[in-house]
């Protein structure tokens, strides 16, 4: 029987620095070049590429430019209806925001193992999901003190509070609010980490069942492969909804901060 | 029991948790599909509010989800 092989489902989250980078170092802060930048990089190039490539301005669009239209569009349209007129101006964020985050996903999710190259996903990192959700968070608390002063406080005492309960909603709103960016860059980066741990136990049970002889292989590696299969179409679609629900929280946000309620 | 074998445990009980956001989950699509097959022409505009439905009864199980890598790995 061969050697017991042991997949450990962490490994693929570990950050390492690359091209001998490990001591480059900034005021004492370590700032070496990680697989981690170094995906970051990937997909804020595959995102110029593609947003470049479409912006021909044909008046009959081709079908790359549709593409890339179709994404504003959507963007535009989900920060018409939850923001309304004021959420133009936010169009440009939410959607280098959604797309980032988007490339971010499906390049972590690319079979590119096969050619030897390992993609990272660097949006199962809360250090990475973490920053996205604070830039959103600030914005909105910049916004919204700018525009409507300390008048912004209004937004924990919803209209037709009762006086007597106003303490106790001012408390519960401002827990809710405080606790956004955090559910926030929580949620994509669990989503991320946890379907990329099931990927990889799935494929233990495939490689250890194979290991342990043809009977184990039919009984549970086949099963396996077959349920992975699955598991990765249903990636691809959380890939896509976290991408969505992430901006589309952030459009909800930011209609407080314009319009408070 | 020792303090290891609670926490491992825990983590179990902590997928319970998961479980359950899958109802929870299932619920938000169901309604809203049953919603959505009564009043069709409504059903486009309220896409937002249905993920933002699925998002919060998401990170319910996502919340258990932490709590059980917390227990195994730290």
């Amino acid at each position: 029987m061969a050697a017991e092989a042991k997949v450990d489902p962490m490994h693929q989250f570990a950050i390492e620095p690359l091209f001998g980078s490990g001591n480059w170092a900034i005021a004492g802060h370590n700032v070496a070049f990680t697989n981690s930048a170094l995906w970051m990089a990937i997909a804020t190039l595959a995102l110029v590429v593609f947003v470049g490539g479409g912006l021909k301005r044909e008046t009959v669009p081709g079908r790359w430019q549709m593409a890339v239209e179709s994404f504003t569009g959507f963007i535009d349209n989900m920060l018409a209806t939850n923001v309304g007129p004021a959420g133009k101006k936010y169009v440009p964020y939410i959607f280098s925001l959604f797309m980032f985050i988007l490339f971010a996903n499906f390049l972590g999710l690319m079979p590119l193992g096969v050619f030897g190259v390992h993609p990272f996903t660097f949006t199962s990192h809360f250090s990475a999901t973490g920053v996205l959700s604070v830039l959103s968070f600030s914005i909105v608390l910049i916004v919204g003190f700018a525009k409507h002063k300390l008048h912004f406080f209004s937004l924990f005492v919803p209209h037709g509070t009762p006086a007597a309960m106003a303490p106790a909603i001012f408390v519960v709103e401002l827990i809710s609010f405080l606790v956004r960016p955090f559910s926030l860059g929580l949620r994509l980066f669990v989503a991320m980490m946890a379907g990329h741990v099931l990927l990889e136990v799935l494929s233990s049970f495939v490689i250890s069942g194979g290991n342990a002889g043809p009977i184990l292989f039919a009984v549970a590696g086949l099963p396996s492969f077959v349920l992975m299969v699955g598991i990765c179409a249903l990636e691809m679609l959380v890939c896509g909804i976290q991408a969505y629900v992430f901006a589309l929280l952030t459009c909800v946000y930011l209609n407080d901060a314009e319009n408070l309620h | 029991m020792d303090a290891e074998a609670a926490k491992l445990l825990g983590a179990g009980l902590a997928a319970i948790g998961a479980g359950l956001a899958s109802i929870g989950v299932g619920n938000v699509f169901a309604k809203f599909l049953e919603g959505a097959l009564r009043n069709p022409g409504a059903a486009d505009g309220q896409q937002g509010r249905l993920f933002i439905g699925f998002a919060g009864a998401e990170l319910l199980g996502l919340l258990s989800f932490v709590i059980a890598a917390l227990l195994i790995f730290k």
